[in-house]
């Protein structure tokens, strides 16, 4: 006798036995949350692709710099697309990648099977870097520069979408932003 | 100190219960004004939808993101928070035949709830607060925007204490006896987490609204991200116990069931408080400067604790019904008594659909997306929105209109008109929802990023295009945003018919039948034991069962995608 809406029929309802499928149910469904939670720690081990978490405070104007020193160090070509400079910086170097409304710039050259500090951070407002179509994506803030390890495992040309709402006006916008990374093999 | 007249009450003909009438009109005032804001915001919505089908495209970039804007903050926040004022009245009120506390406040905490989004809607109409319902400074909307937000929030909170002391009331009044039902406590529940979730808001939003004025130069975005999503994220927390109390409640309406286990039930709405609010931070499992040791701590909500009352829930309501109808003499087989429950009932069917929707699309999604490491090939996707309508509007939107279909004659005292409009309704609606949600997820599996005006980057020099899957997917998921917003407004259209042009229920009235409680039918027909292998519902353990081989397979194919990506470390 009762309801979900009435008072427990039972005052002594906390002593009632739980029933069978209850009791084995959250059994199960415990069992997995604990493995969820362990499987996540080791695949910091076991696995290739975590976040590495280094982040300092920087300023758009110091990682400007950043971006220039970079560009006069490394230039390689010109675009074909867009007439601007591709950098390559060799691997294993540091690597500046900047947002800003409504561009990642610059246009980079990486080579498979090499690890490269990548730097990632924005000139203006939040960002969100989605690497394309490998479906990579982080959050890019101004005042933050974000440090991964990252390894290109194939070749070919990525883009760099924008995954933060990051504003728009007349045609331009966060929908329209983009970047590009060549990987040689 | 106010004192109480029967006349104050009225015995309602439909439910039995004990109904106080200022109570009363503070419900129907609440509810009407959620159920009008479902409207403004859903045709927000259809827009949005009509614009991200890449073959239609109706809305130019400015007024996409206007549309947006006011479609999440809309839907999100104000249809449902006006429905769940109307809802914790109800259960301190109505369930507990109790009058409503300093009924006073209560309009306070609805004038000001409706002049907060009033302004919020003006602000974002101007076209000049476009910053998402997120509002990620240094994106800045004008004043008045986080100004009416502070107001709609500052409401909710007042509605929240005005529960609070009407179960207050309640008990000292003796308006009922021993332990708060179970939906109160639920109730109880959601109010807690409310209240943390509005301080937070308040926390977070004064400031910025401060910043939107000059009285303060700066305010850093991640700070702003982690405190915003206590806010942001606990808020979906008070959708979900209440619309799973709205289910332990269908279950008892509709069938004369009970829960099966009070304590287990409530241990497990007592999990949500206690492990919940740090959940937010699966928000934030891609941001620069938090260590994984944090993330990984919090996001697992040690160790998933709160996932793991949302998967008793799911189990404990169809249960209940399960065992109802096994007492009720549906004891054969394992599905018998889930085949001959009443789906033309759309209070029932509602909040089935809400209960598969809710576990299936919305839970597992949500369980795997917020692990740290797979949260780097979703986040921000259109995975994301893909994966909260199947929380929001497959779960607890559904819900909410199921047992609106209840109170509806309860509180309006008017019959269902187009009974026949209603009894389809909940089918339309959540068909269009469970499609568009799995195949925006399926969209931003394959990359298709959220919030865009255009995904085809037409135009642009360094052009990149989606696969075309990818966007198959959105036209084919936008296409069902139709239909699901063809099933809204069948809603809106009953509900309005209903109360303006329903037939009228007089009061004193003959009662309406009541269900028959199955314990008591079990104990006329002298049935003992029911169910198979030792269990009370083997049908539902088998359903759960499904639920749970597909989370595993799910989680793994997510791991061996995630696997092979580039390497980061």
């Amino acid at each position: 006798m009762g309801t979900s809406y009435t008072p427990p029929t039972n005052p002594d309802w906390w002593r009632e036995p739980i029933e069978r499928t209850e009791i084995v149910w959250i059994v199960l469904a415990f069992a997995w949350c604990i493995f969820m939670f362990v499987w996540m720690i080791s695949w910091h081990w076991i696995g290739n692709q975590n976040m590495r978490n280094e982040a300092y405070k920087t300023t758009p104007e110091k990682y400007s710099k950043h971006l220039e020193e970079q560009a006069a160090k490394y230039s390689v070509r010109k675009d074909a697309a867009t007439g601007e400079d591709v950098i390559a910086p060799p691997p294993g170097s540091d690597v500046y990648l900047a947002g800003m409304q409504w561009q990642w710039r610059p246009i980079l050259e990486l080579q498979k099977g090499k690890t490269y500090r990548f730097h990632l951070s924005s000139l203006d407002v939040g960002h969100g870097f989605s690497l394309q179509p490998e479906n990579i994506n982080f959050q890019v803030y101004p005042g933050y520069e974000q440090v991964l390890n990252l390894t290109p495992n194939k070749s070919g040309q990525f883009s760099i979408a924008c995954g933060e709402y990051c504003g728009g006006v007349n045609q331009l916008g966060h929908h329209t932003m983009l970047g590009r990374i060549y990987v040689k093999e | 100190m106010a004192t109480t007249t029967m006349s104050d009450f009225r015995i309602d003909p439909v439910s039995g219960l004990k109904i106080n009438r200022t109570a009363n009109k503070l419900v129907q005032w609440n509810a009407f004004a959620a159920v009008v804001f479902l409207l403004v915001g859903g045709l927000f919505g259809l827009g949005v939808a009509l614009t991200r089908m890449p073959s239609v495209q109706l809305l130019s970039p400015e007024w996409f993101y206007v549309a947006l804007t006011a479609h999440g903050l809309i839907n999100l926040a104000v249809w449902i928070i006006f429905f769940e004022m109307a809802v914790l009245y109800f259960l301190g009120a109505h369930v507990l035949g109790n009058r409503l506390a300093t009924p006073r406040f209560a309009w306070a905490q609805f004038w000001l709830m409706l002049v907060g989004a009033a302004l919020v809607a003006v602000a974002v109409l101007s076209g000049k607060s476009s910053v998402m319902m997120t509002s990620y400074p240094p994106l800045q909307a004008q004043p008045h925007f986080y100004l009416g937000l502070i107001l709609f929030a500052v409401g909710a909170l007042i509605g929240c204490f005005v529960f609070l002391g009407t179960l207050v009331v309640a008990k000292r009044e003796k308006t009922y006896q021993g332990s708060l039902p179970l939906v109160v406590f639920g109730g109880v529940t959601a109010t807690v987490i409310a209240i943390f979730t509005l301080v937070s808001g308040a926390l977070i939003l004064v400031p910025t609204f401060f910043w939107s004025i000059g009285l303060i130069s700066h305010i850093d975005p991640m700070m702003y991200r982690v405190v915003w999503w206590a806010f942001g994220h606990s808020s979906q927390q008070i959708n979900v116990v209440t619309h799973i109390s709205i289910w332990y409640l269908i279950a008892s309406l509709v069938f004369g069931a009970k829960p099966m286990s009070e304590k287990v039930s409530r241990f497990a709405f007592l999990l949500y408080i206690l492990f919940l609010q740090l959940g937010s931070v699966h928000h934030l499992l891609s941001d620069p400067g938090l260590t994984s040791a944090w993330k990984i701590f919090n996001t697992s909500y040690m160790i998933y604790l709160a996932v793991l009352a949302s998967m008793i829930h799911g189990l404990t309501v169809p249960g209940s019904i399960e065992v109802a109808q096994r007492r009720k003499g549906l004891d054969t087989g394992l599905f018998t008594w889930l085949r001959k429950a009443p789906w033309g009932n759309p209070i029932f069917s509602g909040m089935f659909l809400s209960l598969v929707g809710f576990g299936f699309i919305g839970g597992i999604t949500g369980v795997v997306m917020s692990v740290e490491q797979i949260n780097m090939i979703i986040h921000n996707t259109m995975y994301l929105p893909g994966h909260f309508h199947g929380t929001l509007v497959a779960g607890t939107t559904m819900a909410f209109m199921a047992v609106t279909y209840w109170l509806i004659p309860v509180v309006f005292q008017r019959k269902i008109a187009l009974p026949g409009v209603a009894k389809l309704q909940p089918y339309v609606f959540s068909l269009g929802v469970w499609v568009f949600s799995i195949a925006l997820m399926g969209a931003g599996t394959l990359g298709v990023q959220r919030r865009h005006a255009d995904i085809t980057f037409a135009g642009q020099p360094l052009a990149y295009e989606y696969p075309e899957i990818a966007k198959g997917l959105m036209d084919l998921g936008e296409i069902f945003a139709v239909i699901m917003a063809v099933g809204a407004i069948m809603f809106i259209v009953v509900v309005l018919a209903s109360i303006f042009t329903g037939e009228r229920i007089p009061e004193g009235s003959a009662p309406w039948p009541k269900v028959e409680d199955a314990d008591v039918v079990a104990e006329k027909t002298g049935r003992k034991h029911i169910g198979v292998w030792g269990m009370e519902a083997p049908g539902t353990f088998v359903l759960a069962l499904v639920l749970f081989v597909t989370i595993v397979l799910y989680y793994f194919i997510n791991f061996k995608y995630l696997s092979t990506v580039w390497g980061m470390s």
